[in-house]
Parts: C-alpha cells; sequence; structure tokens
C-alpha cells in the first residue's frame, strides 16, 4: 500500500516509545470508563435505554429524508435559514459566505467533530478568517496546531504541567504554573475578550427535533451558549444524521450521552435552540459529506447512529494505548475506525485492522452500533477490494492451503516443530514482531495429534 | 453422547498437553470422546484478517471431519466462536447449520449440557483467571463488565469446584490481552503492552498461574512472561479441571 500518511501500527509504535505516557494516558482514560460504569449502574434501565436509542435511530435512518424535510420545514417557520452541503466543501463555503456577508474576519466555534472532518478552520484560514474555538480542550489542540485526539476529550493527551507551558507562551501565564483551575480561569479571561468581539459564532449540534425544528447543543462549559448569545449571527452545523423524531426523545438521548461520555448524570449545559432572537440570524447547515452513500450500505448503516459520545474510544484498549492521533482522522478509536473507510477506503484501510476485536466497544455503545463486528466486515470488503497489503494476500493464500489440506498440515506443523527445536535462531530474531517483546512458545516433540494416534487409536 | 474434539491447530502443534486434558476430562466425565485426525484449522486466522473468502477450504474440511457428532466440543473459546458464526459449506450447507449449533467450548459444555457438579479435581495453587474476549463478550461464557447485568461466569463455577484453588481478583478483570490473531504482530507494539500489563495485573495479585480457557491469549501472556523471566506460568483449564492428586495431567 502506497499511503500519502503513516499507518496506525507505526503511529502507536511512536507513541509507545514513552511507556510512562501510554500508562498515564490509559489510566487516565480507564478512569473515565470507570465513572461510567459506575453511574450507569444507578440506572436499572440502563440496557433498555440502550436499546430504545438504538430504536429511535433505527426508524430515523429508514425515514431519514422525511424527517430531514420535517426539521427544514419547521425550522424556517422558526424564522432559522436552512443551508444544505453535499460535502465538506460546500459547508465550508456557506460559512465563509455568511462571514463576508457580515463583512467579519473572526469568528467564535465551540466543539463540532462535523466541523473537524470537514477541516474547516484550514479552509477559513485560508480565506483570512481567524477562528478560535472556544471549548477548552479545543482551545487547547488549537494553539498547538494540532487536531483533537478524542473526540469529547481533545486534549486528553496533554499533561497539565504541557498545557501549563503552552498558555505561557500564548496567553502570558507565568511560566511552571500547572495548577488547572488557575490556567482554566486564565483561558475563561482571554476567551471572553473574544466571546465580546465575535459577531458571529458557530456550534455544533448533538440533536435537532423534526417535530419541533430546533436543536440541543450540549456543552460542558457553556460556552456554545456564550457564543450564540452574544453573536449577531449563529451559525450550526450539523450532520444528516443527527436528527430525532420528536422532542419527547431527548428524554432517552441525553440521559444516555453525558453518562456515557464522562459518568456524568447529564451535560452541563444542555441548551434548546429553537428560533432566532430579534435581530438575530440563525442558519442551520446540513451536511451530508458521504452519509446518504453510507447510509446506503446495509452492512455499515447502523454506524449513523453514533452520537458521538466517545465511550467506545475511553473503553478500547488499543485506543488507550495508542493515543487518538494515531488513527489519522478527525473521530479516532472503534467508532473512527468503522466511520473513516466510508470516506476514503484507501486512506483509511488500516483502521479496520487496529483492533483485537474484543467487543468491549459495542458493550459500552449508548446506541448499540454493533462496532467490532463492523471492524470484521470491513476487513472483509477492504481485502476483496485490494486495499490490504500483496505480501499479506500471499501469505494468506499460502495459509489457506496449508491449513485446509490435513496431508500438508501435519508434515508443516511437524517440520516447523523440528526448525524451532534444532534452529531456534530462525524465528527468534528481529524479522519476528513476534519475538521483539515476546518469547516464541516452546515447540513439543510430540503434536497432540501423535499422541493420539499412539493412545487411543491403537 | 459421541462427542467430536476440535482442538484448535495450534494447540495440537504447541500445546498437547492440553488437548490431552481436555480430552481426559470429558472421558472421565462420561463422554464418549473421537478426535477426527484429519481435522486441521477452523479458518479464524485467514477471516480475522479480511480474507474469510479465502477459508472454503478450511471450512469444507472442518465439516467432513464433524458432520454426525451428537455434539463437537473444543477448548477454545475463539475458535469455538468462529466456526458458530461463520461455518458455511457449498457442499454441504445443511450440516455446516448443524455444526454451528452443536458446536461448544469446553467450560460451557461442562456447565450447560454435561451439568457437572462435584468435580473431582485439586489444585492447590493460586491462580488468575483471564477472560479471554472472544468466549465471554462473544460466547458470553461470563458477565461482562460493561453491561448492566447479574454476575455470572461460567468457568468459575467450574473452577470453585476445584479443591484448594485459590481465585484472585484482578484489578480490570476482563480487559483484553492484546493478541488479537494477526493483530500480535501487525500491531506488535500496542498488542505486546496490553499483554505486559494483563499480565502485571496477575503479577500483583502475586498469582503462581495465569489460567483461561484460551490458549491463544495464554500463549501471548506466556511469551511475555518468558522474556521477563517470571516463575509465573500460563495453564488451561481444562488441566486444572483435570488434576488430581494422584494423576497429575499428561
Amino acid at each position: 500500500m502506497n499511503q500519502p500518511h503513516k499507518e496506525h501500527a507505526e503511529l502507536a509504535e511512536k507513541f509507545n516509545a514513552d511507556e510512562d505516557r501510554v500508562n498515564w494516558h490509559d489510566e487516565t482514560l480507564w478512569w473515565i470508563r470507570q465513572k461510567r460504569d459506575k453511574i450507569v449502574w444507578q440506572l436499572p434501565e440502563w440496557e433498555q435505554l440502550r436499546e430504545t436509542a438504538s430504536q429511535i435511530k433505527h426508524n430515523v435512518l429508514s425515514h431519514l429524508s422525511e424527517y430531514l424535510l420535517e426539521f427544514e420545514a419547521n425550522a424556517q417557520k422558526n424564522g432559522v435559514t436552512v443551508h444544505w452541503a453535499a460535502n465538506g466543501e460546500e459547508h465550508n463555503k456557506i460559512v465563509y459566505k455568511l462571514l463576508k456577508e457580515q463583512g467579519v474576519t473572526q469568528m467564535v466555534k465551540s466543539k463540532s467533530m462535523l466541523t473537524e472532518e470537514c477541516h474547516l478552520n484550514e479552509f477559513l484560514e485560508k480565506q483570512g478568517i481567524e477562528v478560535v474555538d472556544t471549548d477548552l480542550g479545543e482551545r487547547i489542540v488549537q494553539l498547538a496546531k494540532e487536531p483533537p485526539s478524542h473526540i469529547v476529550l481533545p486534549c486528553i493527551h496533554w499533561k497539565k504541567e504541557e498545557i501549563g507551558e503552552l498558555f505561557h507562551k500564548f496567553l502570558g501565564t507565568p511560566e511552571g504554573n500547572a495548577d488547572p483551575q488557575f490556567l482554566t480561569h486564565a483561558a475563561r479571561l482571554a476567551l471572553r475578550q473574544d466571546f465580546l468581539t465575535r459577531k458571529v459564532a458557530l456550534t455544533g449540534v448533538n440533536f435537532a427535533v423534526a417535530e419541533t425544528g430546533e436543536f440541543v447543543v450540549c456543552t460542558n462549559e457553556g460556552n456554545a451558549d456564550m457564543g450564540a448569545h452574544l453573536s449577531n449571527v449563529h451559525i450550526a452545523s450539523m450532520g444528516i444524521e443527527k436528527l430525532i423524531p420528536k422532542r419527547k426523545h431527548l428524554g432517552v438521548f441525553l440521559r444516555l450521552l453525558t453518562r456515557s461520555a464522562t459518568g456524568q448524570p447529564i451535560t452541563t449545559y444542555s441548551s434548546h435552540f429553537s428560533k432566532p432572537r430579534p435581530g438575530q440570524q440563525m442558519h442551520i447547515i446540513l451536511v451530508d459529506n458521504g452519509r446518504s452513500v453510507h447510509l446506503g450500505k446495509e452492512e455499515f448503516r447502523n454506524s449513523l447512529k453514533c452520537i458521538r459520545c466517545g465511550a467506545c474510544m475511553n473503553t478500547c484498549p488499543v485506543y488507550r494505548r495508542s493515543g487518538g492521533h494515531s488513527y489519522h482522522n478527525a473521530v479516532a478509536g472503534p467508532i473512527g475506525s468503522i466511520l473513516a473507510p466510508n470516506f476514503d477506503m484507501r486512506k483509511n484501510a488500516d483502521l479496520p485492522f487496529a483492533s483485537t476485536l474484543c467487543g468491549s466497544c459495542s458493550n459500552v455503545c449508548p446506541v448499540k452500533i454493533d462496532i467490532h463486528d463492523q471492524l470484521y466486515k470491513w476487513r472483509q470488503v477492504l481485502a476483496k477490494e485490494g486495499h490490504t497489503p500483496k505480501a499479506k494476500t500471499a501469505a494468506m493464500k499460502v495459509m489457506a492451503v496449508t491449513l485446509s489440506k490435513p496431508g500438508i498440515f501435519t508434515v508443516a506443523g511437524k517440520m516447523g516443530r523440528i526448525v524451532m527445536r534444532n534452529v531456534p535462531g530462525l524465528v527468534n530474531n528481529k524479522l519476528n514482531p513476534w519475538f521483539k517483546q515476546r518469547e516464541m512458545p516452546e515447540a513439543p516433540k510430540e503434536s497432540f495429534r501423535e499422541w493420539y494416534q499412539k493412545n487411543r487409536k491403537k | 453422547m459421541k462427542v467430536g474434539l476440535f482442538i484448535p491447530c495450534y494447540v495440537d502443534q504447541f500445546y498437547p498437553q492440553v488437548a490431552i486434558a481436555s480430552l481426559q476430562l470429558l472421558e472421565k466425565l462420561g463422554c464418549e470422546v473421537e478426535f477426527p485426525m484429519k481435522q486441521t484449522c477452523c479458518g479464524q486466522p485467514m477471516a480475522n484478517s479480511g480474507y474469510e473468502h479465502l477459508t472454503a477450504g478450511c471450512n469444507d474440511n472442518f465439516v467432513d471431519n464433524f458432520a454426525g457428532f451428537d455434539y463437537i466440543v473444543c477448548p477454545s473459546g475463539s475458535c469455538t466462536l468462529h466456526v458458530k458464526d461463520h461455518l458455511h459449506s457449498h457442499k454441504n450447507e445443511q450440516a455446516a447449520v448443524t455444526i454451528r449449533k452443536r458446536i461448544y467450548e469446553l467450560s460451557e459444555f461442562l456447565t450447560d449440557v454435561l451439568q457437572v457438579k462435584g468435580l473431582q479435581a485439586r489444585f492447590p495453587h493460586k491462580v488468575g483467571f483471564h477472560q479471554s474476549c472472544h468466549g465471554q463478550r462473544g460466547l458470553h461464557m461470563s458477565q461482562m463488565s460493561e453491561l448492566v447485568a447479574e454476575p455470572f461466569s461460567k468457568p468459575e463455577q467450574l473452577l470453585n469446584q476445584v479443591e484448594g484453588i485459590e481465585l484472585v481478583a484482578l484489578t480490570r478483570k476482563d480487559e483484553c490481552c492484546g493478541f488479537g490473531g494477526t493483530f500480535c504482530v501487525a500491531e506488535e507494539a500496542v498488542s505486546a503492552k496490553m499483554g505486559k500489563d494483563r499480565v502485571a495485573d496477575h503479577l500483583k495479585q502475586e498469582v503462581e498461574y495465569i489460567a483461561g480457557a484460551d490458549m491463544s491469549c495464554l500463549m501471548h501472556m506466556e511469551g511475555i512472561l518468558r522474556r521477563q523471566k517470571s516463575p509465573v506460568k500460563v495453564i488451561h483449564i481444562a488441566e486444572i479441571l483435570n488434576s488430581t492428586l494422584h494423576e497429575p495431567t499428561a
């Protein structure tokens, strides 16, 4: 595979060069997984809630076009302008056009993984627009010129001491101060200035209600509200799968979202936006960007149920030990690995293999996406369509013959064991990735079938 | 009751003592057991790597070997799950369907079909039990820590019948060991790190043995233990359940 970027295994190996850091990353995310466990056990109806959410989303995906039109009509009735974007490029152009209309070159933006997916910041930067991310974690990675490494905890890979250094450089905090409360306050003061002076605010959308035309934005910091309320123009960008049919369904999702994400009973701010205040403009951009094609793939359709809680990342033993950036995609972790190949199969062919298929992701998923089964299915698609390495395909063909012919298998096994016993250097060397950190199993003289032949088949 | 013993290919080649223990245990419990001599591999190594389309040969060979048994029993949750989920045959799909319904992992066969109570086994050692993911989350051999549901464990139900055994509680009771088939070499760094972390959890509890129902996970952790020159050993649950005072395994 000639790929323009490094693959997960290589990036993960780099991440693993600093074992203490891996331990810290793993422990931090495992702590969040434990918080999640603790709070979901407080709800005896937890599993029923997951099933209900999954079914509601199933209904949405089955009637998406109708719900979209219903939502558009109701939003328009509320005085909201609705835009449709077929892809990221169209989305970015719509945002730019709205900014130009206002004659501004600055904008505040609360958390939106969709805008990461569309590479909005890079696009606007090229047009001379300055975007300030107002979510604290996103602001940190933005200052560091990095993409988020986690969809809920964008700077989970940063230690507080490093954030102290970063803020010293960019916000002028005293050198060596790594007190989280102090640093948060410094960021708040800097952001307050941005909130007060920007005329346009962009937010993401967690849920959009077809029945009412309103949308809900969940943040722990209130930064979406600050941005939207102080702005003359509020732009909300949403993927077309974010819909739910009725307002009453919100209860199901709001109870699931943050319990799954961070182990809180509910997000600190779940803000409902339905109409612009007098004198304000409100715009919603409905973005497809591959989703309708994805919807057509029956085996992979379920992944459009995702509510971006990040629980699958926190529980994933591979994610915890490889870091979000090793997934080279806006959405990392198990869910990212099944979403990414929908966008670009060749570029993301390595991601479905960055898993042991342990299944923990599917178990924590609040909307019951069959994540590990989809990882398995993506592997089949990628191998069939020629997106796996040629050497691997060749090796698999040899293996398939050896393992399906009892005669060859018996002889190959015996030969292999003789070699391992007598010339261990042939397998115990640095060409064998197993041997790098593990001993090979000891090869016994006798296989079980040889023993059985002697002891049970006289 | 005619039981076909399905021994994973790498167990046949590298861990014959596990296969012998499985056979002896089933015989002890009154089963008529046969090991079909032409069996090879279930095809999982190819399938999990994305090459399920190359497994027709393995599948047909599996069906040829195991059609006609009342039960097929295998001392591996992972291989059992693969057969249950993916065994098909162009030549004889009906036989494949029947096998998929009749295949059991060894410990679930003991608890669910034979309903073993009062095993005559003794293993006076401190043991950590590794929950292998495919057995646990795939075959539901035990409850999973992610779900809000009543706890249970079929392997522990059996191990609790063993005299003298001391089972320790782990800090992370069902985290993956990182073996993952070809993942163990394709993603060597993460795989080895996961294995080291899993082993460390057991060592922290000062176990003498790391036990499990899947030799593949144990092989991976054994490789790490041996590299660390640790005296701790890995052992398959069949070997423990087959241990007695007078008749050591193999």
